[in-house]
């Protein structure tokens, strides 16, 4: 498969950025100042995000296309208010996840952003659920950029009068040069910010347009430091489809009318999951000295007993110290239990840690 | 600067009589980004050419460190370990990583010098 390029490609290679493949394209991994600089400017500043690889899928319908969808992602469609934003999933028979996804209600139906490696079997998936009674389609004319960090809210507002009164996990419809644009108060930071979805042919305008008000582009390398301090699944490594919702422990974005009544793919080993005894638990991991633990490094127990698997692990530039996520066995999550970590076949010393281990509050 | 020798894999020496100074080249530094760990051979460990000698962890991914020559560590950097950053900062000066007692100064003629480096590192980059 030949390697895409985003709307933003030449602009970010005009600012200096590595470029790195990733899902199919040609994203930039870092700019000229690396990625701990990157990810303090958006903890202290504002940092432009180009996430237009991910999928942005829109379904028109109404009130049956809630029923419908309700089958397959398992949030609340039906009471979701126009321009609200849920964090749900698309659940396999198993109860596993095929890809973590925001949905939010629009005018039209429901617009759904996937991750850029799922979205394409994603949009399979969906169309078999909902046969040909509902139009769906996958934007190629949009690109998305994330605005996110302290000072977002301010510089948004000099650009696109009235994000300001949006509410976290919220969106609506605002103007750019005689055009349409959806914002959303959201992100994947930690920290309050909003994702644009924007036509391909402003976005360049738009991003100079913020980049020359002091925002600073920021790259993958630095999306991935600031997303994991914060928490939050990477799918395809956190997350996948042989994890269950329970056991990534995001049973939150599951609302209890669904964890109820169910009517969605994979209710059954999702119940199960909740109901029974879970044989292990997403935790965070914090190494004690400064060793970095990566995907795929293996969890001791003190009494040396192999108790789980590494699934993310980077250094932390706002808690200054390694941390990562893994899954362990239950009786091993609880925070402050004490683990080993094997890496290039040397023992170290960690612990189970709270999530997030940065935290910051969101604009409600 | 000048008596400076380079290997393949990205590590400079430097030679003073039985004596060389090893690190990570400039080159390397920045390919590998902002350095936040580094794993560094024991003293009195006997470390062969072109053998794993430590490890460099960047926010991106973890690498390994190989000996450009044989011979025995007589002393590491352990301001590096303590504030890896210095890496990037100043890679072939403070930013060294371990001395070695030389097993065979010829080894060390099979290393380039600054300018075939220069060309070689300009070339794997592309």
């Amino acid at each position: 498969m030949e390697t895409q390029k985003t709307a933003l490609y030449d602009y970010h290679k005009s600012l200096g950025a590595k470029f790195v493949p990733f899902a199919g394209y040609e994203m930039p991994v870092q700019y000229p100042s690396g990625i701990i600089e990157e990810h303090k400017l958006t903890r202290s500043n504002a940092g432009l995000f180009d996430v237009s690889h991910m999928g942005q899928l829109l379904i028109e319908g109404n009130e049956d296309l809630a029923i419908e969808l309700e089958k397959i992602i398992p949030t609340d469609l039906k009471t979701i208010k126009l321009n609200q934003s849920k964090y749900s999933f698309l659940t396999n028979e198993d109860g596993g996840i095929y890809d973590d996804l925001i949905v939010t209600k629009v005018k039209k139906g429901f617009s759904i952003i996937l991750n850029a490696a799922c979205k394409n079997n994603d949009f399979k998936i969906i169309k078999t659920a909902l046969g040909n009674k509902f139009m769906i389609t996958l934007h190629k004319n949009l690109s998305l950029i994330a605005l996110q960090g302290p000072k977002s809210s301010e510089i948004l507002e000099k650009n696109i009068n009235g994000v300001l009164s949006l509410k976290f996990m919220n969106g609506n419809k605002f103007t750019y040069k005689d055009e349409d644009i959806y914002i959303t108060r959201s992100g994947y930071t930690g920290e309050d910010g909003f994702e644009i979805s924007i036509p391909n042919n402003l976005v360049e305008d738009f991003a100079k347009k913020l980049i020359t008000q002091g925002v600073k582009p920021i790259g993958l390398g630095a999306r991935d430091t600031l997303r994991l301090e914060a928490g939050l699944c990477l799918y395809g490594h956190d997350i996948n489809e042989s994890t269950t919702p329970i056991e990534a422990n995001l049973k939150w974005a599951i609302p209890k009318r669904r964890r109820k009544e169910g009517g969605f793919v994979g209710y059954t080993k999702i119940r199960s999951d909740m109901n029974g005894r879970l044989t292990r638990l997403r935790v965070g991991v914090k190494p004690e000295g400064k060793i970095i633990a990566r995907e795929g490094v293996k969890i001791f127990s003190k009494d040396d007993q192999e108790i789980g698997l590494i699934t993310s692990g980077t250094f932390g530039p706002s808690v200054n110290s390694p941390i990562a996520m893994g899954y362990v066995k239950y009786d091993f999550s609880k925070p402050g239990t004490k683990i080993i970590l094997e890496v290039r076949g040397k023992k170290y010393g960690a612990k189970i840690s709270e999530l997030p281990f940065y935290k910051k509050s969101y604009v409600r | 600067m000048s008596n400076k020798k380079f290997s393949k894999q990205h590590e400079w020496v430097s030679v003073e009589g039985d004596a060389a100074t090893i690190g990570i080249t400039k080159h390397a530094a920045e390919m590998l980004g902002d350095i936040v760990f580094v794993e560094l051979p024991k003293k009195g460990k006997n470390v062969e050419k072109e053998g794993q000698a430590g490890v460099v962890e960047s926010t991106k991914a973890a690498s390994d460190v190989y000996a450009p020559i044989s011979g025995e560590v007589v002393e590491t950097n352990q301001s590096i370990i303590d504030n890896p950053s210095k890496i990037n900062s100043d890679p072939e000066n403070e930013g060294w990583f371990f001395k070695l007692k030389i097993k065979d100064k010829s080894e060390i003629d099979t290393l380039m010098n600054k300018e075939e480096y220069d060309k070689f590192a300009k070339e794997s980059s592309n």
